[in-house]
Formats: structure tokens, sequence, C-alpha cells
């Protein structure tokens, strides 16, 4: 049995009605609670009291980021600051900080979504979760440690950074689980290798739980090669609850939602109109029974689909694609719209690269200029000029086919793009705010 | 053959200095240095007394190198040297990769060649004599 199998394995009718009685509290509880959502839901005459479908939630208007930032630090609050016992915030690089509240019960659920997830990896009481994503105001840290506490691990609060740190303890005592951002896992792996270890071997990972950042199945492929071990994706933010609103389970297609607590929508991002199953379009996310800060239809910006069917793991919530970007990291080169998860892609697919890449976007006589920084694996005979330009040929042609834009393709020197301990830096946009 | 060093050098200021002062600290002896460069980066070719302890260190530092296998040929001292080496090349229709000169400690020019067959016996046949590394790293 893992953690909550009853809930995972509900009878889809069973949990729809479930659904449909939390989102009806849910829509009310924010009306009554919040002065944002009466004067949002009036404004454009939704009625919270009627709702009696979930296709009647498309009457209900979105909510934003930027509200979120307007509303800083309390104004989304719904109850008292006394029933209040936790805070996270957003990283706020992209502007005023967006503030999350969690009552004792928002702990506990936040706890359950990821303790699932820990039992989808095949974890449970006698696994040691090891978590090294930052601890602190960022959801990752703690929303896995809370998650390793439900599931009864021996949970470490590693914390992110210290790498030879973390590399010791991995290598000495027995961690099975890890939780930190995929290019994390790399980094660890790779100075694990310079130092002489074997992580396949010497590590007792058996299964590695990575958000926060976009990640290829190449990019996983490499890191389950180098640990030995089962990566997994988890999909959360801190404006909802943070990691544990999808897991992947080991059948590794899809990221099951917690459907019991969240409700998604996938929409047309211009014309907010809901796609088929199967079709990509933006996330959409309302809490069911969140206390602290609930939110009603907060817009993403992630992009993914509705993977149609059931699981093969017999698990009933349905499930997200892994995300193919946001439309934030949406590049437009020369009117083309690009992800960067596009172009990691093409690049994964040469194995003479190695697995640091950026992409760096300027502007030269009013033209947009995408240049792919790539390292070189160390075996790659660099004292051929005509096999380094081939390689750069080969990876712009591909890139154009993929694109149907040209990105430079230019290869620097080893450590040349930046190891990161957190979320990697995959775009530098240089050119002009006027530009972009 | 030699074991020539080579080095991946992107187009920064300072890498030159950078790659140099490593060797320094290595106790490397230089012979030869040469840069191909184009407009993203550069290929460093080094003809060195120690080329795999030398790769090591850089490695350590953070430099892109490797070992290449290059014959080097004693040129005649005399001018139009340097062609009579390459036009036994022709004849066999070999094609050079690339090629530097450089002096040893045998006085003569000697001529570093990266080519995409084996010459060392057509020139030996010639009457070239291909120098070894105990030829070049002698002080």
């Amino acid at each position: 049995m893992a953690y909550q199998d009853e809930i995972t394995h509900m009878r889809r009718d069973e949990l729809e009605a479930l659904q449909l009685e939390r989102l009806k509290k849910a829509v009310v509880y924010c009306y009554e609670n919040i002065a944002f959502y009466k004067e949002n839901f009036d404004a454009v005459g939704f009625d919270p009291y009627a709702l009696a479908s979930f296709a009647d939630l498309e009457k209900a208007p979105f909510t934003t980021k930027q509200d979120m930032r307007d509303a800083y630090p309390y104004d989304l609050f719904a109850v008292p600051k006394e029933d209040v016992i936790e805070i996270h915030m957003s990283s706020g690089t992209t502007g005023v900080a967006t503030v999350s509240g969690y009552t004792a019960h928002d702990i506990e659920v936040w706890g359950d979504c990821f303790a699932r997830g820990i039992g989808y990896a095949g974890g449970g009481p006698e696994d040691i979760c090891h978590v090294c994503y930052g601890y602190g105001l960022f959801t990752g840290g703690l929303g896995a440690h809370y998650g390793g506490l439900k599931a009864e691990c021996m949970t470490i609060p590693m914390s992110a950074g210290n790498t030879k740190r973390q590399i010791k303890v991995l290598d000495t005592m027995g961690s099975s689980i890890i939780c930190c951002t995929p290019s994390y896992a790399m980094y660890i792996a790779d100075t694990a290798i310079e130092m002489g270890l074997d992580p396949a071997r010497d590590f007792k990972l058996k299964a590695g739980i990575h958000g926060a950042e976009a990640w290829s199945n190449q990019f996983r492929e490499n890191l389950e090669q180098k640990l030995g071990y089962k990566a997994l994706d988890v999909y959360g933010l801190t404006e909802i609850m943070g990691p544990g609103v999808a897991m992947e389970c080991l059948e590794q297609d899809g990221l099951h939602v917690a459907e019991d607590h969240f409700l998604v929508e996938v929409l047309d991002p211009e014309t907010h109109e809901p796609v088929p199953d199967g079709e990509w379009g933006e996330l959409v996310i309302t809490t069911l029974d969140k206390e602290a800060t609930p939110v009603i239809r907060y817009r993403t910006k992630d992009i993914t689909r509705i993977l149609p069917g059931e699981c093969k793991c017999g698990r009933t919530h349905r499930r997200i694609d892994r995300l193919h970007g946001r439309t934030d990291d949406m590049m437009i080169i020369r009117g083309v719209n690009v992800f960067p998860s596009q172009i990691e892609n093409v690049a994964s697919t040469f194995p003479e690269i190695a697995d640091w890449y950026q992409i760096e976007l300027t502007r030269e006589n009013a033209l947009d200029v995408a240049t792919l920084k790539i390292e070189v694996n160390p075996d790659f005979p660099i004292d051929e000029i005509r096999r380094i330009e081939d390689l750069q040929k080969r990876l712009s042609t591909a890139l154009r086919d993929e694109l149907a834009t040209s990105i430079k393709v230019q290869i620097v020197e080893p450590y040349t793009i930046k190891r990161s301990e957190g979320k990697a830096v995959r775009i530098v946009d240089l050119r002009d705010d006027a530009d972009k | 053959m030699i074991d020539q060093l080579t080095v991946f050098l992107g187009n920064q200021k300072g890498r030159l200095t950078a790659l140099c002062d490593a060797m320094g600290r290595a106790d490397i002896q230089m012979y030869a240095l040469t840069v191909a460069d184009t407009s993203d980066y550069g290929i460093v070719r080094i003809i060195c007394d120690k080329p795999d302890a030398a790769k090591e260190a850089l490695a350590e530092e953070g430099f892109q190198a490797a070992i290449a296998r290059v014959v080097a040929v004693q040129v005649p001292d005399v001018p139009g040297g340097c062609a009579q080496v390459f036009d036994v090349l022709d004849q066999a229709d070999v094609n050079v990769e690339y090629a530097y000169c450089f002096t040893s400690s045998v006085g003569a020019a000697t001529l570093a060649l990266k080519t995409d067959a084996d010459v060392r016996e057509r020139l030996e046949q010639s009457g070239f004599r291909i120098l070894h590394p105990e030829d070049i790293y002698a002080s």
C-alpha cells in the first residue's frame, strides 16, 4: 500500500462528485471572505451560489500573477492571521513577490500531496528522503520535507548547495529518494563523477523527484544513466501550494494531478477557451479546499495538456503532460515562437554535446539573433576544426528544421555556462528592453 | 609520431595568458605554439615535453584539451626546403589538415604535419628524417 492509495485510486464518479462539492464551497468561500473575489465575481456577473456544474466555472474570472502582486502582502487571505501558520513567497525576480499562506489544514494537504508522489516513486517508511531543494521562502524544500514526513521516510533536510557534502551523504548514508531540481541532480552527478565516484553504483538512489524547471526526456535519460535511478517529474507553484500539485508515477507518462484538492483546466492562451484533452494550452488551476489563500482559476502560464485515457499504474487522477514551457519563457525570434525546451530537445539528440547549454538573445541590425551556447564532451576531437564546424552545421540545420527559424550555434569552453544549484538559467536576453 | 597538445579556447581576452600560465605552473616546457583562429574560438596546438601531464593539468583547470598525433619531419635548411616535403605528399595524394614549422634541438627547421594518411614511410623513402619525441625533447 502506498500513501493514500484509497484517494489516488478513487472511482472517477466519486472523485468528480467530491470535486464538484468542494468547488461549490470554494467559490462561495472566496466570495464571502476575500474582497478581491467579491469585486471580480460581481463585475462579470458570476454568481458563486448558482454554480451547479464544472462548466459553470468557465463564467468565473481568472486570477493572474499580477492580481497576486497587487494584493501583496495579505489582501488575498481568507482567514485571520492567527489561523495562518506558514508563509511562502515566490522569488519575485520579475517583480513584487507573491505571498501564499497556509493554515494547519493547508500544510497537512501539502504534505499529503507530496507524500503521494513519494508513493508514486515506490517510496515509503523504509526510504531515506534526501531533500536538496532550497529550504526557505521557496516552496521546494519544505514541500518535499513535509511529504517526506507524511510518507514516514527518514527525511534529511540537506537544502541546496554544499555539493561535496551532498555527495558525502548520498555516498555514505544510503539516501534512496532525492528531491531537487533536475539541473542540480545533474550537477551532483557530474561532480560525483569528477570526484572519481560512480553514482549509479556508489549511491543507493532508487528515485528522484525533480521539478521547478522544464527538462527534456534526453536530460532525464542522462540523469537516470548517471545516477542509476528513476527520475520523476513534479509540478507545483507557490501561488497554488508548492510542489505536489501534480506528480509523476513510475510509468513516466504524465503527472497525476491531486484532483481531490485541485481542479485543472487547459485553455487556449489567446482565446481562453478550453481545448480538448490531448491538446496543448495554458494550465489554469482552482484550489478546491485551500483555506488561507484559496485561488479561483489561476492562470499559471505553464503550457501542458491533459493526457487522455487511464494510466497503466491504475491511479484514477488525471494526468497532465510534462511542461512544454511557460508562456513567459516563450521567445519570439524573428516572429517565430520558440520554447527553450524545443531547443533542448534538438540539442539533446547530439551525443557530442554536454548537458549544459544556454540561449543568448541579442539584436543585430534590428534582427533578433539567438545563439545557442553549448559545451562539447571532453572526448570530442577538438583538434579537427572540420569536425567542430561540422557539428555546428548539423546542429543548426536540425534546429532550423525543428523551429523554422535560425539559431546560431557557438561552442564554448568547459564551465563557461554557469552551473546552477537552483533553477538553471537557460536564457540570457541581451536585447534592449524596448526590443522585447 | 609526436604527441601534440591541442586546446580549445573561447575568443576571450586573457585565455591565452591563462593557458600559458597553467602550463608554466604545471612545469611544462613548450617548444612550439600555434593558434588557428575562427571568429568564435581558437585552436591552440602545442609541442611540449610532457603532453599527457599537460593535458591532465589543463583539464583540472577546466580547459578542453586533447592529445593529437602529428608527424614531425626535419626540413632541409635551404630555400624551397618545405616545398620538397609537400611535394612528396602531393605525389602521394595526401591531404594536409594543418602544418606548422618550429625549430628544435636538431638545429634545422622541423615541420609538424597532420595529414589524412600515414606519410612517414613515404617521407623516409624520399630521404627526409622523421623526428621522434627524444629528438625534440632533448635539451
